[in-house]
């Protein structure tokens, strides 16, 4: 049996906020107009709370919780916007860009990338970790698109995009902590590998790792607003 | 005793560079060398990215001329492509190479060089520099910013960025020429040909009391190779190379891209980051020739423009045959700024110039590829290997400041025995040294390429400057 959907009064920021019971920290607060950065999450696609850029402070809880998968309560109090969740989001922006090689002055996505758009946000300006400059490949097996795995930030929105809206699951994450990687099949190269060439993971992808071999030189702009049309349209099926 | 002088850093040209000159005993000069003292590594890091990012890669090698590394790379991307270029694409980037052309030509004559030209090799070095000019000659340093803006702004308008413009891809240019912007270069040539006018009079002028100079300044027979048309005009973008001996005859022509490793190889010399290019059939270091201005000129029977076809008429009667001294680099560069004016003026009348079919598109076809330009310094190769899928295997590119290598070494030997006499020398002697250097306008940043484990030459030197021990690796 489902919870009945119930009206939940909390606060964010301070601000007397309404929800419905069952919605996300995140889900209510962009409602009410108040900005929480995500990076993995995306809309029309399920929550992993990957990225970790989405967590809050809620009053009487010492763990730091990810607005994108935690729900609201009644009375729940929450913060968004305090000096230590500023410490710990710059933090995780500088630990992405130190753990590949983003170069952005030469890469597809410059301009239009969500990673590179937050750092501004956020005020990054330096990264003070020491870069790891880890040799990855780049998959150009496929015609159309290619795999950088130099700007992967493992945000998983292709495996997911891949699983949940084409019905593919071509995409999927090989490997442990450091040293996981996105791979399609049982990590054959993208060109034989069971891909439909849709495309929607190129389209969902929030940096330049997945691009269009047509838009080098270019502006490359991704459109993942696609997907919540999608899902509407197959609801109403 | 032997000493050494070393001149560290050469101020006044793009990238890092020291030169060492060796005193004997007597305190003669004895050798004298020209060190590009840092390492990139493009050729190496490049390897396992996809070709068709190679442009906007290799563009960063330099700030001054990445127009240059833009088209010589796009080029060798389309021999992997196998595509030729629509004809509206390869005439934008032909205005595109010569903008660049034009700015970095006037960066080089107006910033760097001109301090010693218009103030005097022996002027005071506090106030030797482009704002020095500009005070003394303030007409003469505002056409310089003038003929340099005029070049970087056409690279803006077409590439949307000054420095670094994404627009040259494999294949053409992203975008078409917008009427208004074809409009607004157009209304901007007069002042720069206003401009070029007055810096050549000026030069022309001042040329003959830099008598002893052209004498000096790298003065030697050499050969010389530059890109050229087949009706013998002169060529930035297409065309093939041609090369000549110091007489002038043709030792080798129709040099395509494909055709440059066949003919041109490089040496490696322990001082240098730099390598030696040399042509094979006659061996290294005899097969040393000369790139850029002079060797353009030299080579060219004529611009194709008005305009610089006279200025050109009047330049080949410096010398009967090539004209050897590379203190006439700086005359040839006015030259080719004139021209590039004129040149740009001629294809914005191109009735296709605004179409809209600009780039031809295709995958891997072969691979391995190569593609050569002019770059203002002089010719500019990349070359390319590919796996099946297009990633890089193996990159090498040969610089105009490679090219000119050996000729810029044997210039401040020549140089360094003019002016250093019995160990003595002043500051002002040492600025002519370091001005052979500047006539060719060397681009160091863009010249680096490591070969193997590099030799490391460790010299220990006394106070007075006595080299005391040395270790070479």
């Amino acid at each position: 049996m489902s919870e009945p959907v119930g009206v939940k009064t909390l606060q964010i920021n301070g601000e007397e906020v309404s929800a419905r019971s069952g919605q996300t920290i995140l889900e209510v607060a962009r409602e009410h107009d108040i900005d929480i950065p995500t990076l993995c999450h995306l809309e029309g696609l399920s929550d992993v709370g990957a990225c970790r850029l989405c967590l809050v402070e809620i009053k009487g809880s010492n763990k730091l919780l990810p607005a994108c998968v935690t729900t609201v309560f009644e009375g729940m109090e929450v913060s968004t916007h305090t000096e230590r969740l500023q410490k710990h989001r710059h933090m995780i922006l500088e630990l992405l860009f130190a753990e590949r090689n983003h170069v952005c002055s030469v890469c597809v996505a410059n301009g239009h990338c969500e990673l590179q758009s937050l750092a501004q946000d956020q005020g990054l300006t330096h990264i003070s970790l020491p870069y790891r400059n880890p040799e990855l490949t780049v998959d150009a097996s496929l015609e159309r698109f290619t795999v950088d795995h130099n700007r992967c930030i493992l945000c998983t929105r292709c495996v997911r995009v891949c699983a949940e809206i084409e019905g593919a699951h071509v995409w999927d994450v090989m490997g442990r902590g450091i040293n996981s990687t996105v791979i399609t099949d049982l990590n054959d190269p993208w060109g034989s590998s069971s891909c439909t060439r849709c495309g929607k993971c190129v389209q969902v992808c929030p940096t330049g790792a997945l691009f269009d071999k047509s838009k080098v030189g270019s502006d490359h702009p991704k459109y993942p607003d696609f997907l919540p049309y999608l899902n509407l349209m197959r609801e109403a099926r | 005793m032997t000493q050494t002088i070393t001149i560290d850093p050469v101020t006044r040209l793009e990238g890092h560079g020291k030169i060492t000159i060796q005193l004997d005993n007597q305190g003669q000069v004895e050798d004298a060398h020209f060190h590009v003292t840092q390492v990139r590594g493009f050729e190496r890091f490049s390897q396992g990215r996809p070709f068709y990012e190679m442009p906007s890669l290799m563009a960063r090698i330099c700030g001054i001329c990445p127009v240059s590394h833009l088209i010589a790379s796009a080029k060798a991307c389309e021999a992997i492509m196998s595509v030729r270029i629509p004809h509206t694409a390869a005439q934008l980037r032909r205005m595109l190479n010569l903008a660049q052309m034009v700015q970095s030509h006037a960066l080089s004559f107006f910033y760097l060089a001109s301090p010693d030209l218009l103030l005097g090799m022996e002027s005071d070095p506090a106030a030797r520099h482009v704002f020095g000019v500009v005070a003394a000659k303030p007409e003469l340093g505002l056409a310089g910013i003038g003929l340099r803006r005029f070049g970087q702004h056409i690279i803006e308008l077409l590439g949307n960025k000054r420095i670094h413009p994404g627009w040259v891809v494999p294949g053409g240019v992203t975008e078409p020429l917008d009427p208004a912007k074809r409009d607004e270069i157009l209304a901007s040539i007069p002042e720069a040909f206003a401009n070029i006018r007055l810096a050549l009079a000026a030069y022309k002028q001042i040329a003959d009391r830099f008598k002893p100079e052209i004498e000096i300044f790298a003065n030697f027979p050499s050969n010389y190779m530059s890109l050229i048309n087949e009706d013998e005009s002169i060529e930035f973008t297409d065309g093939a190379l041609r090369m000549i001996d110091p007489q002038g005859a043709v030792l080798d022509d129709g040099i395509t891209a494909s055709r440059f490793s066949e003919v041109i190889g490089e040496a490696v010399e322990p001082y240098s980051y730099t390598k030696f290019a040399y042509y094979k059939p006659l061996g290294y270091p005899a097969g040393s020739y000369r790139v850029g201005p002079l060797a353009r000129l030299n080579i060219v029977k004529s611009m194709g423009t008005a305009l610089a076809e006279k200025e050109l008429a009047e330049f080949k009667q410096l010398a009967a045959g090539p004209v050897q001294s590379s203190f006439h680099y700086h005359h040839a560069r006015l030259i080719e700024i004139l021209y590039g004016i004129e040149k740009i003026e001629q294809i914005l009348t191109d009735p296709l110039i605004l179409d809209k079919h600009v780039r031809a598109s295709a995958g891997v076809n072969r691979l391995e590829g190569a593609g050569q330009a002019e770059a203002p310094r002089g010719t500019l190769m990349h070359h390319y290997r590919v796996d099946e899928n297009g990633l890089i295997t193996w990159a090498n590119l040969v610089i105009a400041t490679g090219q000119n290598n050996n000729a810029m070494n044997k210039g401040v030997l020549q140089a360094a025995r003019e002016y250093v006499k019995d160990g003595k020398f002043t500051e002002g002697t040492l600025n002519r040294v370091e001005a052979v250097i500047r006539t060719f306008d060397p681009c160091l940043s863009c010249s680096t390429h490591a070969f193997g484990q590099m030799p490391l030459v460790l010299s220990l030197l006394s106070a007075d400057g006595a080299v005391v021990d040395q270790v070479v690796r």
